[in-house]
């Protein structure tokens, strides 16, 4: 009797010290993949032609952002401030304080011309286009296919904060390996 | 040889204390400071009213949880933390007063508006002295970082943030 107690003491025991390994790892796990780099996949046709329409991998690193060491040209995971749930891609065009310009379309323009900073319009070349500063602590997001973005045009611009990370380079397609250039 | 074996254990056992320490600072709960009075009298509550100062002088400690932010469903009334939109390293706590859709009312212009899609309108429960939506406009649910439910600290101040669910000030016509 005694020795099966003995046995299955030793077997809880085990099983202890392996989830105890376990969840150190995801531990560790948790903490490369929030404060050092990660993988992610993205699509759509936002970023085309820098990204892939069907989908690609991309090393995200951490660090830049939380150093307020991202800008201009920098191509971030942003949470969308239409929907927290999802991460869009972007290039940041303009950071707080500077100056930026966009044609107004169909559909968007509306928020940007009721936040605040909105300076003016004015027409280039036949299109209207909108003046505005960006306001403190915010940047200015755009995806690269102008045509098929859904960014600051529409929602004007997004706090530092929704910042999740910086692209370091791409890992997927094998032949688009790595930076992604300006 | 034993002193060296000895140092290596501990910094291996700091490293994975600090492991744990963080992942559950990130994904269950955490523990924040209260700082100013526009919380009151939920949190720092101010007894004279001129000058502001406080019974404890000492600033509260709140529990945050985080498994709200799974999926971000949020109720009226709770009470949140979440990063400044204007400067990303300050953290504001304030209370939820509209979710998305909700019209709310902006008391200074006499005016209302529609919370937007994926934003949220908060406001402190002093209104005399707090920097929120009032000034702020709406704010993206994805700055939210957390959930404040209890006072941990000081001793006497223990006890549930209680939600309380007050009328947006829409101004009557």
């Amino acid at each position: 009797m005694s020795l099966v107690t003995a046995r299955w003491k030793s077997i809880a025991k085990e099983a202890v010290e392996r989830a105890a390994i376990m969840a150190r790892f995801l531990c560790l796990l948790h903490v490369t993949d929030a404060y050092l780099f990660s993988s992610t996949l993205v699509y759509g046709p936002s970023m085309f032609p820098t990204l892939n329409l069907a989908g690609d991998v991309l090393i995200v690193e951490r660090v830049s952002h939380r150093r307020g060491k991202v800008g201009p040209g920098d191509v971030v995971l942003v949470k969308s401030p239409v929907d927290p749930r999802k991460t869009i891609t972007k290039r940041i065009i303009g950071v707080g304080g500077d100056w930026v310009t966009f044609p107004v379309g169909p559909g968007n323009g509306d928020r940007s011309r009721s936040v605040m900073g909105c300076l003016g319009e004015a027409m280039i070349r036949g299109h209207c286009h909108l003046f505005l500063r960006v306001p403190k602590g915010h940047v200015w997001i755009q995806g690269d296919n102008m045509y098929a973005s859904t960014d600051s045009r529409n929602f004007g611009p997004v706090p530092y904060g929704l910042i999740l990370g910086k692209v370091f380079c791409r890992v997927w397609p094998p032949e688009g390996f790595g930076s992604i250039s300006h | 040889m034993s002193a060296r074996s000895s140092l290596w254990n501990t910094a291996k056992k700091c490293v994975t204390i600090g492991l744990i320490g963080v992942t559950v600072k990130d994904r269950y709960v955490s523990i924040a400071a209260v700082r100013g009075g526009s919380m009151s009298p939920s949190l720092n509550p101010v007894t004279d009213e001129v000058s502001g100062s406080r019974v404890s002088t000492f600033d509260d400690y709140v529990l945050v949880e985080k498994f709200c932010l799974g999926r971000y469903r949020f109720s009226h009334g709770d009470v949140v933390i979440f990063t400044s939109p204007t400067n990303h390293k300050e953290r504001h706590i304030k209370r939820i007063i509209g979710l998305p859709g909700d019209w709310v009312g902006i008391s200074h212009i006499d005016d209302v508006m529609r919370v937007p899609e994926g934003h949220c309108w908060v406001e402190g429960d002093n209104l005399l002295s707090s920097l929120d939506s009032r000034s702020l406009g709406p704010i993206p649910l994805g700055l939210i970082r957390g959930r404040v439910t209890h006072v941990v600290w000081p001793p006497s101040r223990i006890g549930r943030v209680k939600r309380e669910i007050r009328q947006p000030t829409v101004p009557s016509y």
